[in-house]
């Protein structure tokens, strides 16, 4: 073996930032290794890619992405975005954040976006808590599990992202675990081709700290209950598509055409520009 | 508005929020994104309309947080963006300010200011969010603010804050009230090329030794845009000059910190801005802006006709706030007068700066800004 | 779980599986220990030496058995470890 062993995804990766901050076992990384190898598979141009990222651990990844990347104030990652992306139609915008940041603080921007269908593109990394914080409720955190901030347990019913995504208006949803590296691999490819408001959802091990909480300690056992509880029922009712002990739905819910609302947005603008006579200058000149 | 054009040229009668809108045009302005709000509304109705005939964006988002993300999201896209509201919508999108602060975007945000606190008086006028716009957000920090007195000036002082903005990059505010913005009046509206529009800095580095944190001699660094080659990270933690986070460094913290306050103070006098009238030889000044600045020069005028020696400055830029013209003034005036529609926020400044000098403080708050005659009133007790 | 064919390939003799080159970069090993658990050959296992970041990388049992389906390069949350097939002159 080589003492200067290169990964093949490394050029991806901001090598001044690696090795990166997450726990051993945490579920980012691998979030972090299908993105780049998505990103790789597609030779996609990283000039036109721009990551964004919120408050959480999953937070950090803007700064590991070797991308023009920003990392926003907790929950508003969507609402930058969207500046982002209507600014310049042509960037590819990633949004890369938390279960909280994005449905919690950042819950109407979520739904909002969905609702335009604007062209970003949402991966959310699902842990079942606050883990940059240590560990409190969150609001994907499952009936009756314990956290910093529910020591009796949770009594408040979770979110069943896929079927927010879906209902918010959506044009692709999925949801994988972190342990279907490929066909998560598989659906970001999809997600960055996709037209429209794409979202995945990716349940991820936390094991420091929400499995440690819940009998769960090591990513290995938190890996083991995503293998033994894992279903792909590609297109079931998102609506039903449960995560318990028991039963972790996953697959792709929802796959359709829409224009996106940068589309529809730069058509009406050129239309009016055609009744106004004439253009103004454009962009900051 | 019916001309079809981009900067609308020519001789209008228009209130204060078309005149801002206008102004931001005309500054090159093609991003807004805004949420409605008394008395701020019109700002994004005209461009609502406006936009789309010059190729611009304008996106009405869900809330004002999401407006202020958004505005900075596209100032990093590459271009001049502003958001409008008042009173409510401001301090929602305070913690994104201090983003735009801490990221050095440039930007504007107008905030038309009304009778607060809370819901308060949204038809009403107030000056009650003036050290808000200074102290909003949390951490150490410093911004600019205009005050237009006039519906040209908010015109004018738009075009302004763009200007400041993209110099320092520094989100700029324009503190207007809720008469100026609502009144009308005639505004002249030069041509395209008379106007004098300033673009933030552009990277002459190559793409790998760019550092997008990385000040010049003026403190500010010069700022690449997503998708022009030049792959760099932004965010909103304590970050040294490659962008990286760094959180757990007391010197970064400090060189940052201090960078960022010293890149509007020590720019100071680029930026202040201030109108005096036959203050060479007064006994009394008033100290006045926005509104009551109108009312304060009717004041002056009348009581340099009963001879009273008395003068007025008008602050334009309240922040960075030009204390050293008001301690050039307040070492010959026996006495300053401050009517300010709140109780009490700029006349703290004049305090501070005027050291010994004798400031009085007229507060109004309510529909109406002070009459002249309160204001002269007022220079009659303090000018024996 | 083993592979379960239902008949052995008719042309199993001249299909050739892959020869893996596995890479381990040891000192970016957390330690999490899914490339172990879940590699379909059980070609890794823990080592005994400890890196610099205080855990024990996986170590190679035996390279011959990979068949270079990467498993292990996908789900590795640190980028410590890689596989590529080895190319060799004329067939390993």
């Amino acid at each position: 073996m080589s003492t200067e062993l290169v990964h093949p995804l490394s050029k991806y990766l901001r090598a001044a930032m690696m090795p990166h901050i997450w726990c051993s076992g945490c579920g980012n990384g691998i979030i972090l290794n299908c993105f780049v190898q998505a990103i790789d598979e597609l030779q996609m141009d990283l000039n036109r890619l721009v990551v964004v990222s919120g408050i959480g651990c999953i937070g950090r990844v803007a700064g590991y992405a070797n991308t023009n990347s920003f990392h926003t104030t907790h929950g508003r990652p969507i609402a930058f975005a969207t500046g982002v992306k209507l600014a310049n139609p042509e960037l590819e915008v990633v949004i890369i954040s938390g279960d909280g940041d994005l449905f919690a603080i950042g819950g109407n921007h979520f739904i909002h976006a969905a609702r335009r269908n604007l062209g970003v593109k949402v991966i959310c990394a699902n842990n079942f808590n606050y883990g940059m914080t240590g560990g409190q409720q969150g609001p994907t955190t499952p009936l009756e599990a314990f956290t910093t901030t529910t020591p009796y347990g949770n009594i408040e019913h979770p979110f069943n992202l896929v079927h927010l995504a879906s209902a918010s208006g959506a044009t692709y949803v999925a949801r994988w675990t972190t342990l279907h590296v490929r066909r998560l691999t598989q659906s970001i490819r999809k997600l960055l081709q996709k037209e429209g408001f794409s979202f995945i959802e990716v349940v991820s091990p936390c094991p420091e700290i929400y499995g440690r909480q819940n009998k769960m300690r090591t990513g290995l056992e938190m890996m083991e209950w995503f293998r033994r509880a894992s279903v792909v029922e590609h297109f079931s009712d998102p609506a039903k598509a449960e995560i318990t002990r028991e039963k972790i739905v996953v697959g792709e819910f929802v796959d359709t055409e829409k224009p996106s609302y940068e589309k529809l947005l730069h058509e009406k603008i050129a239309q009016v520009g055609k009744e106004a006579g004439k253009w103004g200058e454009q962009g900051a000149s | 508005m019916t001309k079809k054009g981009t900067v609308l040229e020519g001789v209008h009668f228009m209130n204060g929020d078309v005149a801002c809108a206008e102004g931001a045009i005309a500054a090159g302005c093609r991003f807004f994104a805004g949420y409605p709000i008394t008395p701020a509304t019109e700002i994004a109705e005209h461009l609502s309309q406006r936009m789309p005939e010059i190729g611009g964006i304008y996106i009405q988002m869900e809330d004002e947080i999401a407006s202020m993300a958004a505005v900075i999201g596209a100032s990093y896209a590459g271009l001049k963006a502003m958001t409008a509201t008042s009173g409510p919508g401001f301090s929602l999108m305070q913690e994104n300010i201090g983003l735009a602060v801490m990221t050095e975007a440039p930007c504007v945000v107008v905030d038309v200011m009304r009778g607060g606190p809370s819901t308060g008086q949204p038809t009403l006028p107030g000056q009650q969010d003036v050290m808000q716009a200074k102290w909003g957000s949390h951490g150490d920090y410093e911004i600019i603010a205009l005050a237009p007195s006039s519906v040209q000036e908010a015109f004018d002082l738009t075009v302004e804050a763009f200007n400041l903005s993209e110099a320092f990059r520094v989100p700029t505010i324009l503190l207007a009230d809720e008469v100026v913005a609502h009144m009308w009046e005639r505004v002249v509206i030069p041509p395209a090329e008379k106007i004098k529009r300033v673009n933030r800095k552009k990277p002459n580095a190559p793409p790998q030794e760019y550092m997008p944190f990385m000040p010049d001699d003026d403190l500010v660094p010069p700022m690449a845009c997503f998708g022009e080659g030049f792959s760099f990270h932004a965010t909103g933690l304590t970050h040294d000059e490659h962008g990286y986070p760094q959180t757990s460094s007391s010197e970064v913290q400090q060189r940052l910190v201090s960078r960022l306050c010293d890149k509007i103070r020590k720019n100071a006098e680029k930026i202040v801005r201030v109108q005096g009238v036959m203050l060479d030889d007064a006994d009394v000044v008033v100290v006045a802006y926005g509104i009551v600045a109108r009312a304060a020069l009717s004041a002056v005028r009348k009581a340099r006709e009963r001879g009273i020696k008395v003068g007025l400055l008008r602050p334009i830029t309240l922040w960075p706030f030009p204390e050293k013209h008001v301690a050039k003034i307040a070492e010959k005036a026996k006495a300053i007068v401050v009517p300010e529609m709140n109780c009490g926020q700029l006349v703290r400044e004049v305090e501070r700066a005027a050291k010994e000098t004798p400031v009085v403080f007229l507060s109004k708050l309510g529909e109406d800004p002070h009459t002249p005659t309160e204001i002269l009133e007022a220079i009659r007790r303090n000018g024996q | 779980m083993p592979v379960r064919l239902w008949r052995t390939p008719l042309d199993i003799e001249k299909v050739k599986l892959p020869k893996a080159e596995i890479h381990i970069i040891k000192d970016q090993c957390n330690g999490c220990g899914y490339c172990i658990q879940y590699c379909p050959k059980k070609v890794l296992e823990e080592s005994e030496e400890i890196n610099a970041r205080g855990v024990h990388p996986p170590r190679v049992v035996d390279e011959g058995k990979c068949i270079v389906c990467s498993f292990c390069t996908a789900v590795c949350p640190d980028f410590a470890i890689f596989v590529v097939e080895k190319q060799c002159e004329g067939g390993c």
